[in-house]
C-alpha cells in the first residue's frame, strides 16, 4: 500500500476518532466558558454514558437510539446533580479550589464505577450489523459513517440551540458577562445547570459511540478520550463552540496520522504535545481572539 | 546550635532509634518498617510538591513526572554502572531538577487551570518517552534495581528535604514566592522578578521529587512504565496529599504523607473503597475546609511551647 492511500484510510479513522473527541470537547468548551472550570469529571461522565447504554440495550433490551437518549437523559441528570453539589457551593472560592473538586469529581466516579461495573472491561453489544464500505483503494464501515452522522446531528442541534433560541441567547450572555446578566434578569444558576446538562448529553453520546466502535468500555475509558478532549477544547479556543468542533477532528486525524507513521506507542503522547505548543505559541486557540489582560 | 535545634534534631533521633529498637524486640516487621520507608519517600514527594504548589502558588499535577525522572536515571546509574546509591540518588535529583527547569521555563508562563494541564501534560510525555527508551526496559518495565532504599536513608532524606525547603520558605527567596502566591502582578510590580523565583521554585521542588523517585526505584526494584507507578494517578496521589494536610502547611503535608501511606496498608480489606473515600473526603475539604484538615496551622515549635505554657499556667491556677 502506498503511504497517501494509508494516509487517506487515517484520515477516515481519524475524522471519525475526531468527532467523538469533538463531541466530549464542546462540553469542557461550554462549561469553561461559562463558569471558567475545567470540569475533569467530563470525561466520567462521558464513561457513565456508555454504561448506561450498555445497560440500556443488555437489560432493558432496548434498540440504539432510544437507549442513547436514555443514557443521554440520564447523564445529563448525573451532570446537573455534580454542579449542583460540588461546583456550585465553590463558586466563589479560588478556582485552583474548584479544580481540585473537579479532580475529585472525577475520581468519585471512576472508583464508583469500578465498585458498581467491576474493573474489568464489558464487551459492548452490537446494536447493528457490521459492514465494510469500499471507496475505491480506502475503506470505510457503517459504524464509523453512524458516528460521523450522529456527531454532526449532535452538533448541528447544540448550534440551533446555542443560536436561536432564548436559553442559547442566556447562555451566551452569561459567557460574556455573569453579572451583566444577572442584573438583565438571567437566572445563572439555570443556565449553568443546562450547560452542564447538554454537555453531558453529549458526552454520554460520545460514550456509547465509542462503545460499540471499540466493542468494550470498562471504568478508565474516560480518563483519556477525556484529557484528550480537553485538549481539543483548547485546541479550537476554549470557551469556542465551533473551536472544539475543530479541535477535536484535527485532534483525531493527528493521532491517528501518529499512530499510522510513527509509532503507536505515541498515541498519547501526540495530544499533550499538540497542547503544549498551542498553549506557548497561540494560548487562545485557533479560533480565539487575543485578550489582553487586566489588572 | 540553639536549643530549638537541638530538640528537634533530639526529637527525631529519638524516631530513628524507636523505630529500630522496636524492629529489634520483633514488634516491627521488616514490612511495617518498609511502609515507614514509604511514608518517608511520601514526605519528600509532598513537602517538595508544596513548594511548587502551596508555597509559590503555581498548580502543578505532573510531579509524578520528576519522580520518573530521578527513578529511572538513578536506577540506571546503580544498574548498568554500579554507581554508589547516593550519587546516584544525587545524579537523578540534578537531573530531574534540570528537567524541571527545561519544562518550568515555558510552562510557568502559564497560570492557573492552564498550567496545571500543562504540568498533567508533562507528566505524560515524560512518561511516554520512559516507555519508548530501550535502555531503561521501555514497556517491558525496569527490573533487577538494587534494594538499596532502608528506611535509616529515606528517613535521612526527608529529614534533609523538609529542613532545606523549610529553610528556603522562611528565607527571603522563599518570601518572593510567597509574595507570586499572593498576588503575582503585585509582587512584579515591587521588583520580585517572578519568572526567576517561579523557575526556581519549581526547579527546587522538581530536584528534590528526584531524590525520592530514586529512593521509590530502589525500594520497589522495578519501575512499569505502563502501571500507576509514574503516571498521571501518582500525582494525583501525591496531590491529594498535599491538599488533604494544607497547601502551604509543611507540618501538615508530613503528617497526611505519613497518615496516607500507612492508613491503606491497614485497610487492605478495603482497598477498592480506598479511592471513593479519598475524592469523597478531597471534595469535602474543599467545600468545608479549603485550608486543608490541619486547617492552615502548622505544629512548629514555637505553637508547642505555647499550648505547654498554657497548659501549665492552667494548672496553676487550680
Amino acid at each position: 500500500m502506498n503511504w497517501y492511500v494509508i494516509g487517506l484510510q487515517q484520515l477516515i479513522n481519524g475524522l471519525a476518532l475526531g468527532s467523538v473527541y469533538a463531541l466530549i470537547a464542546l462540553g469542557y468548551t461550554m462549561v469553561y466558558g461559562i463558569i471558567k472550570l475545567i470540569n475533569f469529571a467530563h470525561g466520567e461522565i462521558y464513561m457513565l454514558g456508555a454504561y448506561l447504554g450498555f445497560y440500556a440495550i443488555t437489560s432493558l433490551n432496548l434498540s440504539l437510539v432510544p437507549a442513547m437518549v436514555l443514557a443521554m437523559v440520564s447523564a445529563a441528570i448525573i451532570g446537573m446533580l455534580l454542579e449542583r453539589v460540588a461546583y456550585r457551593p465553590l463558586r466563589s472560592s479560588p478556582r485552583i479550589a474548584v479544580l481540585i473538586t473537579a479532580i475529585g469529581a472525577s475520581l468519585l466516579f471512576q472508583s464508583t464505577a469500578q465498585l458498581v461495573f467491576g474493573a474489568s472491561f464489558k464487551p459492548f453489544p452490537q446494536a447493528i450489523p457490521f459492514t465494510r464500505i469500499q471507496l475505491g483503494p480506502v475503506f470505510t464501515t457503517n459504524r464509523q459513517l453512524l458516528i460521523f452522522g450522529v456527531a454532526v446531528a449532535l452538533m448541528i442541534a447544540l448550534h440551533i440551540i446555542v443560536q436561536y433560541t432564548t436559553f442559547g441567547k442566556a447562555m451566551r450572555a452569561v459567557s460574556m458577562d455573569k453579572d451583566a446578566a444577572q442584573l438583565m434578569g438571567i437566572n445563572i444558576d439555570r443556565v449553568i445547570s443546562i450547560t452542564f446538562a447538554l454537555g453531558s448529553a453529549l458526552a454520554a453520546a460520545a460514550g456509547i459511540l465509542v462503545g460499540m466502535y471499540y466493542n468494550r468500555i470498562d471504568p478508565y475509558m474516560g480518563t483519556m478520550p477525556g484529557l484528550k478532549a480537553f485538549v481539543a477544547a483548547v485546541l479550537g479556543g476554549i470557551g469556542i463552540v465551533p473551536g472544539a468542533v475543530v479541535g477535536g477532528l484535527l485532534m483525531g486525524v493527528a493521532e491517528n496520522m501518529v499512530v499510522a507513521f510513527v509509532s503507536s506507542t505515541l498515541r498519547d503522547a501526540v495530544a499533550f504535545a499538540i497542547l503544549i505548543a498551542v498553549l506557548l505559541f497561540r494560548p487562545n486557540g485557533l479560533l480565539g481572539k487575543n485578550r489582553t489582560e487586566k489588572v | 546550635m540553639n536549643r530549638r535545634t537541638m530538640y528537634t534534631g533530639l526529637a527525631l533521633a529519638l524516631i530513628y532509634l524507636l523505630v529500630h529498637g522496636l524492629q529489634a524486640f520483633g514488634l516491627l516487621l521488616s514490612y511495617h518498617v518498609q511502609i515507614l520507608s514509604l511514608a518517608c519517600i511520601n514526605i519528600i514527594l509532598v513537602v517538595s510538591l508544596n513548594l511548587i504548589n502551596g508555597f509559590t502558588g503555581q498548580f502543578s499535577i505532573g510531579h509524578a513526572g520528576f519522580l520518573a525522572v530521578g527513578a529511572y536515571s538513578s536506577a540506571y546509574l546503580t544498574v548498568t554502572f554500579h554507581t554508589p546509591f547516593f550519587v546516584a540518588l544525587l545524579v537523578g535529583a540534578i537531573f530531574a531538577g534540570i528537567v524541571g527547569l527545561i519544562i518550568g521555563l515555558p510552562a510557568l508562563r502559564l497560570k492557573g487551570d492552564y498550567l496545571a494541564i500543562a504540568t498533567l501534560g508533562f507528566g505524560e510525555i515524560i512518561r511516554v518517552i520512559i516507555l519508548n527508551t530501550q535502555a531503561v526496559g521501555g514497556a517491558r518495565g525496569f527490573s533487577g534495581i538494587p534494594n538499596y532504599t532502608t528506611f535509616g536513608n529515606s528517613y535521612l532524606l526527608a529529614i534533609l528535604t523538609v529542613f532545606v525547603i523549610r529553610n528556603f520558605v522562611n528565607s527571603d527567596h522563599g518570601r518572593a514566592c510567597l509574595a507570586i502566591r499572593e498576588d503575582e502582578i503585585a509582587a512584579e510590580s515591587l521588583g520580585v522578578h517572578s519568572t526567576y523565583f517561579k523557575t526556581l521554585a519549581f526547579s527546587l521542588g522538581a530536584f528534590f521529587a528526584g531524590i525520592a523517585g530514586g529512593l521509590f526505584s530502589h525500594y520497589l526494584q522495578y519501575m512499569a512504565p505502563t502501571s500507576g507507578q509514574i503516571g498521571f494517578m501518582k500525582s494525583i496521589d501525591i496531590l491529594i496529599m498535599l491538599v488533604l494536610g494544607g497547601l502551604g502547611n509543611i507540618t501538615g503535608s508530613v503528617i497526611a504523607a505519613v497518615v496516607l501511606t500507612i492508613v491503606p496498608e491497614l485497610l487492605r480489606g478495603f482497598a477498592e473503597y480506598r479511592m471513593v473515600i479519598y475524592s469523597i473526603i478531597l471534595i469535602l475539604v474543599m467545600i468545608y475546609r479549603p485550608d486543608g484538615l490541619l486547617g492552615g496551622r502548622s505544629l512548629g515549635y514555637a505553637r508547642l511551647k505555647n499550648s505547654i505554657e498554657g497548659v501549665k499556667a492552667h494548672a496553676s491556677h487550680k
